[in-house]
């Protein structure tokens, strides 16, 4: 009986919880399609598919990193040194690149340090649990960052451009019009949003997430799930290096400035929950165009970078308040009902 | 659990106190090396009036950072409160709306504590985690002072002589910029040690349900607290701008990060109602020393940020050996 009981619990449970999850969707994809009807409206270029795949190549490069964002905020935790990560790796693919003439030794060097970096942050974090993931991952980004700039200095390093291939990476396309990166990006999504919900290492991640101690007593290694995210956090870093690389063609210590923030931001709208345990991949996959296409479509009219930003953030802050009014007004509606 | 946490209590202010006189060792320590390695060119007059002019206003953010850390909370759009507060206070000067310095303060105040009442509402009412919150905000109110200016800046021509006479001219030796440094840790130490809201700001911090239960209106605690740190960062706003005598769209950006660092190096935790006005102003001291020391020292420039980062992480670090020492030093105590 007990389990029969358990079970009826646990199925009104997530059938509730489903049904947000649904709700919230059903949210974005209306963003979604309001978002690309505005842009219809907006400009008569918008739909050339062209144009509309540069442009998603331009914001992909940031989409990348919300994946395995999504995936530290499930935990509950934070990365705030994506960006000096992906700073450094590129900074190094450069010299590397440079001083061997090997473009390949170039993103061997690249991934590993991005792995590396990653590595630091989870080993510091697994092994001092108490400390905020906020305030190290704040740390190792100025030093990454800062590593950068002592390598580089003022200048910058370059001549990746050289090499055909390599450029190709990020303005190759099959067929003249779907871009490499777009599918790589769409595969990577794909894979990263199965395990997260079909694999026992994803069932981990949400345990964790909802409460790290029930997770370790249930005998989830919270520890090592952390530590390994962290670290594929990292080598997510690394491969955002080669393309960013291979999409400039140089590096300053000032790249992917704000890369973390975006990121973070694409994956809260997508319902990822920053205190862990709830989220879908789906949203923030949709999450992720949304942002990217609102930006591109407010271009289109020439708005300026500085007013974007603010619809931007009203768009977050919005979304994120959803949840909070739609209690109210239920809650309301039940009352009225008494 | 809850015993634990209560015994503790009792030991707790003694194990703050050690702490920050630890910190304030290592404080003297760092001085002295730097002292030692730059020749002597460290406490010198003049060093020490820019270290106090210019890491002022880092100071005066720190303090409202804070209460918002001691409720739990966080807050990454100071800098951007700072500037859509500070550019707002500038531009009115440049059109000769406001003619009087004090004014202007006054105005940048306002500015800042409408924008974190702003923020306190959205986290209280609307029931949004701080971080997003804020992040979002602070891309709303780091458009807005591009969006209010134009993206051009304010000259220092445009600006009342008064207003930026402020931040050079100096009382009884010491800079009137660091004045308000001192007056505002003396309002801080005050406010947070001897009246019943600051106690009530520990209290929410440390166990929220108690604090509800024991009557304390939580979601009011947190508007005042966010709104404070807003006022504050507006404050901030109008130091910053008198110092530099301009005001430019991306001041002070990034400026959150080295608040908090400050806060965490003074002993603040992240998870709330642990910390204090003094810790928090020589954590802040530290930042402004090693910010200042490192061209001193003959490091150079392209080292200083990654070297800033790992002091922040070590000092992160020791923090919690210390704290891992302490509470087993406590255990064995009991076992006795």
């Amino acid at each position: 009986m007990a389990t029969k009981s358990g079970r009826t619990i646990s199925s009104v449970r997530e059938r509730s919880a489903k049904s947000l999850f649904l709700r919230w969707e059903f949210l974005l994809v209306l963003i979604f399609l309001g978002v690309n009807v505005m842009n219809i409206s907006l400009s008569s270029n918008y739909l050339d598919a062209y144009n509309l795949f540069t442009n998603i190549n331009g914001f992909l490069t940031k989409a990348l990193v919300a994946l395995p964002m999504a995936y530290i905020l499930l935990l509950g935790d934070i990365d705030l040194s994506v960006g000096g990560n992906i700073c450094l790796s590129a900074t190094v693919l450069g010299i590397v690149f440079n001083s061997t003439g090997n473009i390949w030794f170039g993103i061997m060097a690249a991934i590993t340090v991005g792995t590396l970096c990653g590595a630091l942050n989870g080993l510091i974090l697994t092994k001092y649990t108490e400390l905020a993931p906020m305030i190290v991952t704040l740390a190792t980004n100025i030093v990454f960052r800062g590593l950068s700039e002592r390598i580089l200095g003022d200048g910058s390093t370059g001549g990746m451009q050289k090499i055909k291939w390599f450029t190709e990476l990020y303005y190759g396309r099959v067929g003249n019009m779907v871009p490499y990166l777009f599918i790589f990006f769409c595969v990577l999504a794909l894979v990263f949003g199965l395990v997260m919900h079909k694999t026992v290492f994803g069932r981990h991640m949400f345990a964790i997430g909802e409460n790290k101690k029930a997770a370790a007593y249930a005998g989830i290694k919270v520890q090592k799930v952390r530590m390994f995210v962290y670290t594929l956090a990292g080598l997510i870093c690394g491969i955002t290096a080669v393309i960013y690389c291979s999409w400039m063609g140089s590096v300053k210590s000032n790249a992917c400035e704000g890369y973390e923030l975006e990121a973070i931001s694409m994956c809260v709208l997508g319902g990822i929950s920053t205190a862990g345990g709830k989220g879908t991949f789906v949203g923030s996959f949709i999450a992720i165009f949304i942002v990217g296409l609102l930006r591109y479509g407010l271009n289109l009219i020439n708005l300026s970078g500085q007013t974007i930003r603010i619809i931007l953030g009203i768009l977050l802050i919005v979304v994120v308040l959803y949840p909070t009014i739609q209690d109210a007004i239920k809650n309301r509606k039940k009352k009225a009902v008494k | 659990m809850i015993q634990t946490k209560s015994k503790s209590l009792g030991k707790f202010s003694g194990l703050l106190r050690s702490r920050e006189s630890s910190l304030l060792l290592v404080m003297i320590l760092l001085v002295l090396v730097i002292q030692w390695r730059s020749g002597g060119a460290f406490l010198t007059k003049t060093v020490i009036t820019q270290l106090t002019q210019n890491y002022a206003y880092t100071m005066v953010l720190s303090f409202g950072m804070l209460l918002v850390l001691l409720i739990g909370g966080i807050d990454i759009s100071i800098g951007a409160t700072l500037a859509l507060s500070g550019m707002s206070t500038s531009l009115l000067m440049a059109d000769g709306i406001i003619t009087n310095p004090l004014l202007a303060f006054l105005f940048s105040i306002v500015v800042g504590s409408i924008c974190g009442s702003v923020i306190g509402v959205t986290i209280s009412k609307g029931k949004v985690i701080p971080i997003i919150a804020t992040l979002g905000l602070q891309y709303i109110f780091r458009g807005l002072t591009y969006l209010v200016s134009g993206t051009k800046w304010v000259p220092s021509d445009k600006m009342l002589a008064g207003y930026k006479s402020f931040a050079q001219g100096s009382f009884l030796g010491l800079n009137n910029l660091f004045w308000i440094v001192i007056i505002m840790f003396v309002a801080m130490f005050v406010f947070l040690k001897w009246t019943n809201f600051g106690r009530q700001i520990y209290e929410v911090g440390s166990n929220p349900e108690a604090a509800k239960i024991s009557g304390i209106r939580i979601d009011r605690v947190k508007i005042a607290v966010y709104t404070i740190n807003g006022a504050i960062a507006g404050l901030a706003g109008a130091m910053y701008t008198s110092m530099y005598a301009t005001a430019q769209g991306n001041m002070a950006n990034g400026a959150e990060m080295d608040v908090i660092a400050a806060c965490v190096i003074g002993g603040v935790s992240l998870d709330g109602g642990q910390g204090s006005a003094f810790g928090v102003l020589l954590g802040a001291t530290t930042i402004a020393i090693i910010s200042k020391s490192l061209s001193l020292v003959g490091i150079d420039a392209f080292w200083q940020q990654a070297l800033k980062g790992g002091i922040i992480a070590v000092a992160v670090l020791i923090n919690v050996i210390v704290q891992r020492n302490a509470a087993r030093r406590a255990l064995e105590g009991r076992e006795i």
